[in-house]
């Protein structure tokens, strides 16, 4: 993810909320050891920013932890979960690992051409929405799945997944979690254990 | 199969409150102040006893890692650091346990804390995992709140903090020094051992590193006494584990079962069989994509434990069952596997940089039969020279998947050389 054709801020600072928020992190770490702070504050930074990390930040960043610029820069290039570049106000990220890609996947990322018309790693004309492949997210048993902001969108199918495009057009914040009728990770059609308790 | 009476995590779907009020009711925190008083010698006495091996992949014992750490202070202080960068594909359990169960997870900080004298537990959660931070962090929070936590933890005397540290998005932040590194603030690039993180981890300082499982069983170990945990399952593969089952079943899903459980009855019993029924099945990756594959002639009996996937060539890894009809193309689906080694490698060490990449493009090839039938024991040999030969063990993760391949599956690949396979490369 390069930076280049980037139209980067002159200038960052974070807002009285944010900075709040760094100094609550910065506080978790030993004296001397604010470091540690780099990737929360990073976090932060983009989340402030409308979900991309401009260089400004990064500089503002290093300063505030007293780190060389290259140092932060190496974070925030190491990282996944930071973009470099601008993204659509709505950020899809599609996992395809194998567990994935096993239970439909492939129809997952076919139902975002057809509804947004753009593949992984586009951005529609309209800065609306930008559709990303990703690397294992940790929801197997609920594969396929997706990310969308904070929230995981679970057991997809194209129809599915076509429902949550839609609404997420329409200004709607679908419900998270599986779109069939699952409670979490239990089997579909009611838990083989803990029936008492269920 | 095991009796609910003896499961752990009693609130593994999230059908109740995850909050300290509903965990009390749920048998948490229930005594903790007796636990810690019968001392640190104590806690892991019965952690050895008890025959619980690291449930993050490697299996290594935990009472006996736990007595690494040193038991008086050079003046530096020690840590617990809890491994929850879950992201070895097929495997979805932590997340269950932070999301739904999290004081389990929270209560074992300050156990197996207390018994490695740390000073505070930092849990490294992977950045995706938002959500179940938010639980998480609920769930310390009213554990500060009711004095569980904090100064004089648990009216104990003994003062302990526990700390949330949401990575950013790298598979490799998972191998335990690579995590240090993050948790420091810097790329997670692996280190070199010796020194091993128990004298030299975190900021310099002893560190014990732990997956979340494996912390969370603790508070109901030593509830319930060593000898009920070592008494599930069997000899050296003890107690309960959650099993996450993916992939071509009729309902995947994550339960907690004995260890030991055989391959077929866990898939049978809970995950609804194999799509088409058990002798549509392919082959089932058993322990999360690092392990090799194994064909059903191997499922057919093989045991979900340690040393029986050991014995078969494979590994329990984190127990995340990855199950593939025959409806599969099962060169693709390990090569995809290669294509994640590839984009996860974290390019410090050459034969993984390099050797990642070239085992993907040779995998890619084979998926079209687009090779020489020589280069199947080219790939073969390069997973050898990958395997062993880096500081950490992705190098090994990515050659183990395509060596389990060739092992058992060289007349699919051949055939495909050959252009007469009879499996046509589709989606699944």
């Amino acid at each position: 993810m390069t930076a280049e054709n980037v139209v980067q801020p002159d200038s960052f600072e974070f807002t009285p909320e944010s900075l709040e928020l760094a100094k609550m992190h910065i506080a978790k770490y030993p004296e001397a050891r604010q470091a540690s702070a780099v990737m929360p504050l990073l976090d932060i930074a983009q989340r402030q920013h409308g979900g991309w990390l401009p260089d400004a930040a990064i500089r503002y960043v290093s300063d505030m932890l007293d780190m060389p610029y290259i140092r932060v820069f190496e974070v925030a290039t190491f990282y996944t979960m930071y973009n470099l570049k601008p993204v659509g106000k709505h950020f899809i990220e599609v996992c395809t690992t194998t567990p994935c890609w096993l239970r439909g996947s492939d129809d997952v990322l076919a139902a975002c051409k057809k509804t947004l018309g753009i593949g992984p790693g586009e951005t529609t004309e309209d800065g609306e929405f930008t559709v990303v492949e990703v690397e294992c997210l940790g929801a197997c048993v609920n594969a396929p799945m997706l990310q969308y902001d904070d929230d995981y969108y679970e057991d997809l199918d194209a129809e599915s997944t076509t429902r949550i495009l839609n609404a997420l057009k329409s200004g709607e914040k679908p419900k998270p979690g599986p779109q069939n009728d699952r409670h979490t990770s239990d089997p579909l059609g009611g838990p083989t254990t803990l029936k008492e308790t269920a | 199969m095991l009796a609910d009476k003896d499961r752990i995590f009693t609130n593994l779907y999230g059908f109740h409150d995850f909050g300290l009020d509903a965990a009390k009711g749920r048998g948490d925190w229930d005594g903790t102040k007796d636990l810690l008083a019968k001392g640190q010698d104590w806690i892991i006495d019965q952690l050895k006893e008890s025959g619980l091996r690291g449930r993050g992949g490697a299996g290594f014992p935990t009472g006996l890692k736990m007595s690494f750490m040193p038991k008086e202070s050079d003046g530096r202080p020690s840590y617990l650091v809890v491994n929850a960068d879950e992201g070895e594909p097929g495997t979805c359990k932590d997340r269950d346990i932070m999301r739904h169960d999290p004081h389990k997870l929270v209560e074992g900080c300050l156990l197996g804390g207390f018994a490695i004298r740390a000073d505070a537990a930092y849990i490294y959660i992977r950045g995706e995992f938002y959500r179940e931070a938010e639980n998480l962090q609920a769930a310390i929070d009213q554990a500060y709140d009711a004095g569980l936590l904090g100064k004089n933890a648990c009216g104990s005397g003994y003062d302990f903090d526990v700390f949330v540290h949401r990575g950013m998005g790298a598979y490799i932040c998972g191998e335990e020094t690579a995590l240090i590194e993050s948790l420091e603030g810097k790329k997670g690039q692996p280190r070199l051992k010796p020194p091993f993180p128990a004298n030299v981890g975190v900021w310099g300082c002893p560190t014990t590193v732990n997956n979340v499982e494996t912390i969370a069983v603790i508070p109901t170990i030593l509830r319930r006494g060593a000898p009920w945990f070592a008494g599930i399952g069997r000899e050296n593969n003890t107690g309960t584990k959650v099993f996450c089952i993916s992939g071509h079943v009729n309902n995947p899903c994550n339960v907690e079962e004995e260890m030991g459980i055989p391959l077929k009855e866990l898939i049978e019993n809970h995950a609804g069989g194999v799509r088409g029924g058990w002798d549509n099945l392919l082959a089932v990756i058993p322990g999360g994509s690092s392990v090799p594959v194994i064909p059903k002639s191997i499922c057919d009996t093989v045991r979900m434990d340690f040393d029986s996937l050991k014995d078969v060539k494979s590994g329990l890894g984190t127990a995340a069952v990855i199950v593939m009809d025959k409806s599969t193309d099962i060169v693709k689906a390990i090569a995809r596997l290669s294509a994640f080694y590839k984009h996860e490698s974290c390019g410090q060490c050459t034969p993984c940089r390099e050797g990642t990449g070239w085992m993907w493009r040779v995998m890619e090839r084979l998926v079209r039969g687009d090779a020489q039938p020589e280069e199947i024991d080219m790939l073969l040999d390069v997973t050898y020279q990958v395997e062993g030969h880096t500081i950490c063990a992705l190098g090994d993760a990515a050659a183990w998947p395509i060596q389990g391949l060739i092992r058992h599956f060289r007349p699919e690949l051949e055939a495909r050389i050959a252009g007469s396979s009879t499996t046509q490369p589709r989606a699944a």
